[in-house]
């Protein structure tokens, strides 16, 4: 074989003198190249998109602009610089040096971490494969394009962690991740909001405010780990999830803007479906606040069980830790300490106590409801400077669950428990409704010249590398 | 440290007396000699220490003396044979020593009855006093029990009504396995603390023989040259000498001249090995008398069954051994060809037993044996045993990279069809392939092929066969990965999976009295407080959790 390693596959692994994973990639490239042009964005292969690609971890070199054909997009392999002194932060081998391979003992645990995480990234690609045909716009496409190759990236990095140390069961693991597929009834996704399809713009921009946001989270404290390089890999893979969820965040704000913009234009005072915006061919709020309710609920999900045996097995071990670990300002052991976790006792829902190392997982979708927060409080502002009395909130974390202990009951979404035919009879005020979903869809036709856009959303403030939202950013050859 | 290799002015319990072809191996224990410090060996009770004697002379009798042919066990004591295990001395053993201390001296009883049967010198007891619990079970490793008719020399098993133990060497299973007694009067006897005399032991089949105390030595002396006309021990062939072996222990490793060991104590890994002979080899029954303990397959079998003890006994926390081999293959093969050819003759036979029964010690140690096979390893017949032992095996498909070496190579010898035979007296061959006789007969016709890791793996001989890629991640998670899990749950799972097939007094010494045993070392009815060795002796009454599990 003589392949320009480098120039193939932009690395910072030193790729070039790695024998056993180059082996393990020119068995796995023509594979992963082959579900890309199978189950990647369709019609892609002839567009020409103006992508960033990161070819260093340099400053200058994460953010390398330029027209790309997709399929010649170089995915590549980047782990942030490693900090040779590092030690681990937390559990019972804090302050030892991290691993710089993976100990024999946690081989299983690590490896089912790095699969599931690796799992969700072609997961999204494939739920978003069919939104190229509906784009609202040139720039919107190639967002759309540029999360995808980096989900794509995304991939490539778990893969690449599994080839470089896990050996023969990593590569078999790596394998399965391009066999398994969102929402095949015989070998779907891991986990089951990856399964969901995402069939409108919407739905997209909620996905990636909330499901990205997600990974961030799992990212962020997979980047704690004591195993040096799943840590250094998760930290460079959180500098692009950052832009995925400005993606969901602005693209909704984008919607609430064009759907008080419409609101005013035409002296409508009622932000519900009937009476509204959708004469005009908006997006009314309350809709918004449907699909809000549903990708958070789902998104929520992802977080597991509130109290978790194998999250304070992974924390104790040193393998996963807590968001923002370093800044937590208490012993990073847990052994002795409390959290405080939203209980069901009986018909209501109370603050208890419980030992912290088992409320690992409660703790970190503490952190992301926080963080999910901001984005609201940001759109309910572009409301509110429109002078419109309406308010977008984030459903209580008991509402329309479907792992943990809500689960078992009914919530409507402020909190309060309900019965089953309470919530038979008001589920349709929360959720999008069969009605909804075909109204959006009716809305999503594609907008392909430079410079137009769809009427439900508005144009971006922001530009891509200092280009106005009139560039090509795609070509159709 | 314990140290297992002494010689014969070294013991301070046992003497040796050879009167041409009978031997007399008398037991006389000095009580102040024991191997630790906290009790007294009274009434010919035993410790390590006089097993590791007895063990020295078993192994000295089959090789210094080919003129050997009947071996008498008896006491030099008045009124008392053997009392057994001494009981202080479980009291304050750790679990782990009295594990060990059970093993060690089953396996010395195998191999008494290994010499009885396979080198034609019988062993036979002349219990001459009382012989109770392991006194009587040492007795049963013996061919012939003749008892003195003095009415107060009795045999008993006596651990259960008085120690809330086992007899811990085999005695139950002897009892009715061996000499076929009805298991109603073997359940009786082992509740009747003061044991069985006259005729009633003969009847029940518990000895063979009852000798009036004026005729004792004459009647043992002449049953003794019974036996001895019956051996097929050589004539006016003269032994070898058991030189001492050649061993250095450091901190990190212990060298011997044909075996290597290194530590890794932060991971409790050793690796262990074996080095192929090396020069001019030995090939006919004069030259190979001429080499006697240099000879190698001798000389190396020595030094790894002192590797295991020593390890087994002196390092507990090492918990997985990594075994290789290194050397000229070549070498091998032709030292178990000269090993085939002359298998009659009688000191070929005895280097062919003892790596049977060193290989059986490595069977059933309780560590987790993992087989590397690189280039430049030997694994050649009798050293192609090591991998059937282990419990996983890893091979190297190819060679390493940058290196000329030639790929590694397994080679089947005739050796490993039928002289090496497991304690469940099948090869390891046919054990692995328990149900596959096919496979079996395929193996064999592949003896003196080399096979490389797609053939051996082909062959199911090995586990898993990483190329060089591969080879370092996979065989370092593989051995963390097992230094991770609970030590004891590995030996119980090893010890189970080892010896698929038929059972043997062996099996079941090793199977389900040990196991019975070692549950029973942990409960409180033995060794609590109120446990009964602790009471041994104060005269207080026993306090037994009542409930049975
Ligand atoms: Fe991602
Ligand atoms: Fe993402």
């Amino acid at each position: 074989m003589s392949i320009n390693y480098n120039e193939k596959i932009p690395n910072n692994v030193d790729l070039s003198s790695d024998r056993r994973l180059q082996r393990a990639l020119e068995g796995w490239q023509p594979e992963y190249l082959k579900w890309w042009g199978g189950l990647g964005p369709e019609k892609s292969n002839d567009l020409n998109v103006y992508l960033r690609t990161a070819i260093s971890v340099e400053k200058d070199g994460w953010a390398h602009f330029d027209y790309v054909r997709m399929p010649d997009y170089r995915w590549g392999i980047f782990l942030t610089p490693s900090d040779s002194d590092r030690t681990i932060d937390f559990g019972i081998h804090k302050g030892q040096p991290a691993w710089q391979e993976v100990p024999g003992e946690y081989r299983s645990e690590l490896r089912r971490l790095i699969v599931t995480q690796g799992d969700t990234e072609p997961a999204s690609v494939e739920q978003q494969r069919q939104l190229g045909r509906t784009c609202p716009s040139l720039y919107d496409l190639r967002n759309l394009f540029q999360i995808n190759v980096e989900e794509g990236r995304h991939l490539w990095s778990m893969v690449y962690l599994l080839q470089a140390y896990f050996g023969r069961d990593g590569r078999e693991e790596a394998e399965e991740m391009l066999e398994r597929h969102s929402g095949d009834p015989d070998k779907p996704r891991i986990l089951e909001a990856f399964n969901e399809e995402t069939p409108d713009w919407l739905s997209y921009f909620m996905f990636t405010y909330f499901t990205d946001r997600d990974g961030k989270f799992q990212l962020a404290s997979l980047a704690e780990s004591g195993f040096d390089p799943l840590a250094r890999s998760c930290r460079f893979m959180l500098t692009e999830e950052a832009h995925h969820m400005f993606v969901g965040e602005t693209g909704i704000g984008r919607v609430v803007q064009r759907s008080c913009d419409l609101m005013n234009e035409h002296k409508i005072r009622s932000s519900a479906a009937e009476d509204g915006v959708r004469k005009y061919g908006g997006i009314d709020l309350q809709t918004i606040q449907k699909y809000l309710n549903f990708h958070f609920s789902v998104s929520v999900d992802l977080f597991g069980q509130e109290l978790s045996t194998n999250a304070a097995t992974y924390y104790n071990t040193g393998i996963k830790g807590r968001f923002n670990e370093s800044k937590i300002n208490d012993d990073h052991l847990l052994h002795d300490s409390t959290y405080s976790v939203l209980e069901l006792k009986g018909n209501q829902i109370l603050n208890v106590d419980v030992p912290a190392l088992n409320a690992v997982n409660e703790r970190l979708r503490d952190d992301y409801i926080f963080d999910c927060d901001l984005g609201v409080r940001r759109w309910n502002k572009i409301i509110a400077d429109s002078g419109i009395d309406f308010q977008l909130k984030l459903p209580h974390r008991a509402f329309h669950r479907g792992i943990g202990q809500f689960s078992e009951i009914q919530s409507d979404p402020q909190g309060n428990i309900i019965t089953q035919l309470e919530w038979e009879r008001l589920h349709h005020e929360w959720l999008p409704t069969q009605e909804d979903k075909e109204y959006i869809q009716s809305l999503m036709q594609p907008v392909t010249e430079p410079g137009k856009i769809a009427g439900w959303i508005v144009p971006p403030k922001s530009k891509i590398n200092r280009l106005p939202f009139e560039f090509e950013f795609v070509k159709f050859n | 440290m314990i140290e297992f290799n002494t010689q014969i002015e070294q013991y301070k319990h046992w003497s040796l007396e050879i009167d041409g072809v009978i031997a007399t191996l008398k037991l006389g224990v000095n009580e102040d000699a024991a191997i630790q410090t906290g009790y007294k060996l009274k009434l010919n009770s035993y410790d390590l220490g006089v097993d590791i004697e007895l063990h020295d002379a078993v192994q000295r009798l089959r090789f210094e003396h080919p003129e050997v042919r009947t071996v008498i066990l008896t006491s030099s004591k008045e009124k008392v044979f053997c009392a057994g295990a001494n009981i202080n001395m479980l009291g304050i053993s750790s679990h782990a020593h009295k594990v060990n201390f059970c093993k060690f001296t089953n396996e010395t009883r195998n191999s008494i009855e290994d010499a009885t049967s396979f080198s034609g010198q019988t062993y036979i007891s002349a219990i001459n006093g009382t012989a109770a619990g392991g006194g009587y079970e040492l007795a049963l490793a013996t061919d012939y029990i003749m008892l003195i008719d003095d009415s107060s020399s009795a045999i008993s098993l006596p651990e259960v009504p008085l120690l809330a133990v086992l007899p811990g060497t085999g005695g139950l299973t002897r009892v009715v396995d061996k000499r076929k007694v009805r298991r109603d009067h073997a359940d009786y006897f082992c509740t009747l603390a003061e044991g069985i005399r006259g005729k009633r032991a003969v009847k029940w089949k518990l000895i063979d023989e009852l000798v009036p105390r004026s005729k004792f030595t004459e009647k043992v002396k002449e049953r003794a040259l019974e036996f001895a006309k019956k051996s097929a021990r050589p004539e006016n062939e003269k032994g070898i000498l058991l030189t001492p072996i050649n061993r250095k222990i450091e901190e990190d490793r212990i060298t011997y001249d044909n075996v290597s060991i290194e530590f890794k104590r932060q991971t409790r890994i050793v690796n262990l090995t074996v080095h192929a002979p090396k020069g001019d080899l030995p090939t006919t029954t004069e030259s190979i008398l001429e080499a006697g303990a240099n000879y190698w397959p001798l000389a190396m079998a020595r030094e790894l069954d002192d590797a295991i003890m020593h390890l087994s006994f002196n390092e507990l926390e090492l918990g997985t051994w990594v075994l290789r081999t290194s050397g000229d293959a070549d070498q091998v093969f032709a030292i178990d060809q000269t090993l085939v050819q002359n298998q009659d003759y009688w000191l070929v036979r005895e280097i062919i037993l003892n790596l049977k029964r060193v290989f059986k010690r490595l069977d059933l140690v309780s560590r987790s044996l993992v087989a590397l096979i690189e280039p430049g390893s030997c694994f050649t017949g009798t050293l192609l045993e090591l991998v059937l032992a282990a419990d996983r095996s890893y091979m190297l498909d190819g060679s390493f990279e940058d290196s000329d070496d030639d790929p590694a190579m397994l080679r089947p010898t005739e050796m490993n069809f039928g002289a090496l035979p497991m304690c469940n007296d099948l090869t390891r061959i046919q054990t692995r392939f328990i149900d596959d006789i096919e496979n079996v007969e395929n193996i064999r016709n592949e003896i003196a092929n080399n096979l490389d890791a797609a053939v051996a793996n082909e062959l199911g001989l090995v586990t898993f066969i990483p190329d060089d890629i591969d080879w370092e991640e996979e065989v370092r998670i593989a051995v963390e990965e097992r230094t991770s899990f609970s030590p004891d749950a590995l030996t119980g799972m090893e010890a189970s999976l080892r010896f698929a097939g038929p059972e043997t007094i062996e099996t079941k010494i090793f199977g389900r009295l040990t196991a019975w045993q070692n549950w029973i070392f942990q409960r409180p009815n033995a060794v609590g407080e109120e446990g009964a060795l602790n009471l041994y002796g104060t005269g207080k009454q026993s306090n037994y959790d009542k409930k049975r599990v």
